[in-house]
């Protein structure tokens, strides 16, 4: 537990993402983590209550979809993980904030629509569901170079125009 | 349900609709337990099959968010999310 809180501080300030300084409350979503890898077979969120089918829980897979837009609005993700660099450095505080995940409807009305082929480019636009990197290619990458998650959390973000 | 009883002082129907990976929750907990007040705790998480739905049903029907902790005092206040001032106040009142 310690050396993977050891290795998420790492790797989120070098991709420019900072955890939360309080160590011990850091510590115990990482715990919750590995309870939660252990319980499912994969990350899922530790304040979120999953639904143990991988599919529909990408989006609460962390680093999660709502991770950055949290970081903007609240200085904090939703699990308090990841805060800003004003919340590392004390200058704000953080607390409990209002859950962005759409509902279970909304969310299957949303996975149901299709990008539009406006654009006339010979390759789909993939974008990370987590970070907003974005790439042209036939296929996501296998990591995303920028945040690391992985391709499962690609969505095809601008479909290639059909030839 | 199977509700976990922690015996305290009388200051209402206090339930509290936790996960147990959940920081804040645990930060809800450990606020009811400094406050000394008795309540019932219930981990989401740890329920399966229709115990489980139910629960959902019934955290859903309070906060329609689903989310967590949800705080129910006295069958008729709702708390979401971990709120100290606002806990604090209303179990003064309760």
């Amino acid at each position: 537990m310690d050396s993977l809180h050891k290795r998420l501080e790492q790797e989120a300030e070098s991709a420019g993402y900072h955890l939360n300084a309080d160590v011990q409350f850091t510590k115990g979503l990482v715990k919750s983590l590995l309870v939660n890898e252990r319980r499912y077979g994969y990350w899922a969120c530790p304040c979120r209550l999953a639904s143990g089918d991988k599919q529909e829980d990408l989006d609460i897979i962390c680093p999660c979809d709502y991770r950055d837009p949290d970081l903007n609005d609240y200085d904090a993700c939703y699990c308090a993980l990841y805060v800003s660099e004003a919340a590392r450095k004390g200058e704000k505080t953080v607390g409990s904030i209002p859950e962005r995940r759409p509902p279970p409807a909304e969310r299957q009305q949303r996975a149901q629509r299709q990008p539009g082929g406006m654009f006339g480019l010979s390759l789909p636009i993939w974008r990370c569901k987590v970070c907003g990197y974005l790439c042209a290619r036939e296929q996501p990458p296998e990591v995303c170079p920028i945040c690391k998650s992985k391709r499962d959390r690609f969505e095809r973000f601008i479909e290639a125009a059909r030839t | 349900m199977t509700a976990v009883h922690i015996p305290g002082k009388k200051s209402g129907h206090i339930m509290l609709f936790a996960l147990s990976t959940c920081g804040w929750c645990q930060k809800t907990k450990k606020l009811l337990d400094d406050l000394g007040v008795e309540y019932y705790y219930e981990y989401v998480d740890h329920l399966h099959g229709d115990e489980r739905e139910r629960a959902i049903q019934e955290v859903a029907g309070w906060n329609p968010s689903g989310t967590f902790p949800t705080l129910v005092i006295n069958g008729e206040r709702c708390i979401v999310g971990y709120k100290d001032g606002e806990i604090r106040e209303a179990l003064s009142v309760a």
